[in-house]
């Protein structure tokens, strides 16, 4: 280890961090998920206790779950433009992309409240039982971290500008952002199998 | 209606003024905080603090901040011990004690909550800091301002628990808090929030540490130190942070369950209404299991460093201690139901459990055997580290027998929730984790502060410490298995009444020896200039941390070292003894760069802690400016790019040659 070295070194040191950073992501998305798994656990222990669920067909409405379930999954694909518009430095189309993924989002959560408004209305409130508790819950807690994720969106468009010259910082942290929302729309696709397709078919 | 939305269910009720033992207790944290505040102000210390300390990101001074809180919290869990030691050993028969039940229930509560999350946890906590990275050739921890954040929500949690002392009242639920007596109807009171928001916003901090150390353990070793070469204790930090990982979102959900019952009148646990009780506690206590694990480990990896280093000869087995430790770690998963055998699962599920519980048995022993082979035929050095882990052998080996004994759920049928029970847990958790932690405090504290601890009031704390655990926990084995059960107030068969107050005088001794570790203390504070340590190496140690000053360098490595064999630095000291110089390429200095000091953590975790008070209490406004604060907070931090500096190569090269200066 030279001083010629030195710069390199420094360049290195930057590419490790980066490269230990976005693995210490991965990590909290493991956390995240025993956190999602629990939930699961706690819903089919109090959908599926020795009977079907009489509950949740009574008030679900597939339709609902399938538009949600196409905005979100639209709101994936034009994450992964800005996250592409980004690298090739881009940065307008940047947030063009981000701004659209946000309105896709945005659309989910939204629906996804009616939903719940709906069914509460129809009777079948988060405190009715231990059934209808667990699917606000576990339903919730994903709408939840989608509003994370779009705040974290928000907040991401307005750094553009801030972030400009150091792109490897935006580059990390659109890096994790783009784990995070990928990760909520698996976290989708099991709710969707296990809370509507299992309680409904 | 203002008035509703920013005091919500608070009001001057909540102080229980008519009790003259928690007002006495509330003034006496007062007047320490005072105390602490005037000192800082006295001596014109608040830049110094804060910037040095409250903001630092440098994970040798989170270790000690670390080891300060769970120092303190100890001599709170341990007021726990005396009021209820004090109380069993006088409410026999037609004397009820002076503590009524509902109080006497908080004080278990607490004493157990307490000792677990802000001792233990933070204690551990506290020697990974101090010794993982520096055991692994790194400059720091992979995520510095996280480390810094996970200490303040630590901090943050306690506090949030120590007020509920004097503002309301604490869990009366055992530290597990079962529903439904934890649910709204049966505790209505601010007890369960506290409990809570307080393991919330401290399990938090846990984990964020847990992603950090895997992170630090797998990315950041030095050139030359694949994962079969790190030092044991490194091993068994890697496999507890992999268990807290994997755990502790676990209680988080669980907990969050028990308060959306409380606060929205869900029906997670509710005995009605299609809620199940033992839900929680299969979640629980799927926590729970890892959660004592995670306890134990990086006490085991204390041990074999300790052991090696005081017998003056390498670890006997380093590769099956490593295979032992993932063998431990995965086996903690499969055991969690052997707490509730009693609990209707029925014979067939309780054997499985019970087979697994046993099996754990296996490695471990591997693991004690490993150790005294380390040290037969070393060059056995009785410092008193080492003398904490003889007492561990012994004291372990019996309460890893009992263990195995209620693993067989028919004796578990006779004994579960006895006196029986806690003796066991006291004997592993006392025996195993504590001693571990102690002798691991005393083995790295020269590294952290420069100067050793007294020898002679460390023997007399060792004794005093194990002659009080055999007297306060062996009677409650006896007593226990005769049918006398845990957490009760009073008892009507006086003939039990001489083996508590065996137990008391027990705890009078352990009373004793924690003076004894305060004096020895501030004994080796007065006599640090006796007691410094010049070299770095005062233990003529095996693995890396030895081979800086003490205390550490701001940056710990000059040079990044190159480790090709485990304990390459006993090695290598062999070989420049052989040798008799300093190699020249050893004085080559770069600039070092290092993470700025941030008041971020600090901040993030004050918000959390008014968001959970105000959520303990209902209170509107302030949860929102709690968790409002925490975002922006935060977020703010995210906004900052001037979050790095560079240590110039002259002051390195300064630093360095001071410290060579000092050891000739």
């Amino acid at each position: 280890m030279h001083s010629v070295a030195t710069v390199d070194h420094h360049h290195e040191h930057h590419h490790d961090t980066d490269a230990t950073d976005v693995f210490g992501f991965w990590l909290y998305i493991m956390t995240d998920c025993i956190l999602f798994g629990t939930l699961f656990a706690a819903f089919l222990v109090l959908n599926y206790q020795g009977m079907t669920p009489i509950g949740l067909k009574n008030y679900i409405d597939l339709q609902d779950v399938l538009l949600e379930t196409f905005f979100l999954l639209a709101s994936n694909f034009t994450f992964c433009l800005a996250f592409l518009s980004l690298h090739k430095k881009k940065l307008f189309n940047t947030g063009v992309w981000l701004a659209i993924t946000f309105l896709l989002g945005a659309s989910f959560v939204v629906l996804e409240i009616r939903e719940f408004i709906h069914i509460a209305n129809e009777g079948f409130r988060w405190d009715f039982n231990g059934q209808a508790s667990s699917f606000f819950t576990l339903v919730g807690t994903h709408g939840f971290h989608v509003s994370c994720g779009l705040l974290w969106i928000l907040i991401t468009i307005i750094q553009l500008p801030f972030l400009k010259s150091s792109t490897n910082i935006l580059e990390r942290r659109m890096t994790y952002l783009g784990l995070f929302w990928n990760f909520l729309d698996i976290v989708w696709i099991f709710v969707f199998t296990v809370v509507y397709l299992m309680g409904a078919l | 209606m203002l008035t509703n939305l920013i005091f919500g269910n608070l009001t001057l009720e909540a102080i229980p003024f008519h009790n003259p033992i928690i007002m006495g207790a509330g003034l006496f944290m007062v007047l320490i905080a005072v105390g602490i505040v005037g000192l800082i102000t006295y001596y014109r210390k608040w830049t110094y603090i804060l910037n040095d300390w409250v903001f630092s990101v440098d994970h040798k001074k989170i270790g000690i901040m670390y080891l300060i809180l769970a120092f303190v919290m100890l001599l709170r869990g341990f007021s726990d011990v005396v009021l209820m030691r004090s109380q069993q050993a006088i409410a026999a028969g037609a004397h009820h004690g002076y503590l009524p039940p509902e109080h006497f229930d908080q004080v278990f509560t607490a004493h157990g909550v307490i000792m677990i999350f802000f001792v233990a946890m933070p204690m551990m906590f506290a020697l990974l800091n101090m010794a993982v990275p520096l055991q692994i050739g790194a400059r720091d921890v992979a995520y510095p301002y996280l480390n810094s954040l996970s200490f303040w929500l630590t901090f943050v949690g306690a506090m949030l628990c120590n007020i509920s002392l004097v503002v309301g009242d604490f869990a009366a639920t055992g530290w597990l808090a079962y529903p439904p007596l934890s649910e709204i109807y049966y505790s209505p009171t601010a007890g369960v929030d506290y409990y809570i928001w307080s393991l919330q916003i401290a399990g938090f901090g846990t984990l964020f540490g847990g992603i950090n150390f895997i992170a630090t353990i797998l990315k950041m070793r030095c050139p030359g130190m694949t994962l079969m070469k790190m030092p044991i204790f490194v091993w068994s930090v890697l496999c507890t942070m992999i268990l807290v990982a994997l755990a502790f979102p676990v209680l988080t959900v669980t907990l969050a369950l028990l308060e959306l019952d409380r606060f929205f009148g869900m029906h997670f646990f509710t005995d009605f209404a299609g809620g199940n009780s033992m839900l929680y506690i299969n979640l629980i206590w799927v926590w729970g299991h890892p959660e004592v694990y995670i306890l134990i480990l990086p006490a085991f990896g204390i041990f074999s460093e300790v052991v090696a280093t005081f017998s003056q000869k390498k670890l006997f087995g380093y590769t099956t201690m490593v295979w032992a430790i993932a063998i431990i770690t995965l086996l903690s998963f499969i055991v969690w139901l052997h707490h509730f055998f009693t609990m209707g699962t029925g014979a067939n599920v309780n054997a499985f459990f019970g087979i697994m519980t046993m099996l754990i048995a296996i490695p471990t022993g591997v693991k004690i055997f490993n150790w005294l082979f380390t040290m037969y035929r070393g060059q056995i050095i009785l410092a008193t580290p080492l003398l904490w882990v003889i007492a561990f052998f012994t004291t372990f080996a019996i309460g890893g027998m009992t263990g195995v004994m209620m693993a067989v759920p028919p004796v578990d049928f006779q004994v579960h929730n006895s006196l029986f029970l806690v003796a066991h847990f006291h004997n592993v958790i006392i025996g195993g984790v504590l001693f571990g932690f102690f002798a691991g405090i005393i083995y790295w504290f020269p590294k952290a502060f420069g100067f050793m601890l007294d020898e002679k009031w460390g023997k007399r704390s060792f004794v005093f410490w194990v002659v009080g655990f055999y007297l306060a926990f062996m009677p409650l084995y006896i007593i226990g298995l005769d049918g006398f059960m845990r957490r009760t107030y009073h008892y009507n068969n006086v003939a039990y009444q001489p083996y508590l107050l065996v137990a008391a005088l027990g705890a009078f001794c352990v009373m004793i020896g924690i003076l004894c570790m305060i004096i020895q203390l501030y004994v080796s504070i007065k006599n640090r200039e006796a007691l410094r340590d010049r070299t770095g190496d005062p233990w003529n140690g095996r693995t890396l941390e030895w081979s800086v000053a003490s205390p550490a360098p701001l940056y710990n490595f000059a040079v990044i070292p190159t480790a090709n064999e485990i304990d390459s630095f006993w090695y290598d000291k062999q070989r420049h003894l052989a040798e008799g110089h300093v190699h020249p390429k050893d004085l080559h200095f770069h600039p070092i760069h290092m993470p700025k000091n941030t008041p971020a953590g600090f901040v993030i975790a004050i918000f959390a802690g008014i968001a959970g008070f105000a959520l303990v209490w209902h209170m509107l406004i302030p949860g929102i400016i709690g968790i409002v604060g925490m975002v922006a907070a935060w977020v703010g931090k995210t906004f900052s790019t001037d979050t790095d500096y560079y240590i110039d190569a002259e002051t390195v090269k300064e630093t360095e040659l001071a410290h060579m200066k000092q050891m000739i």
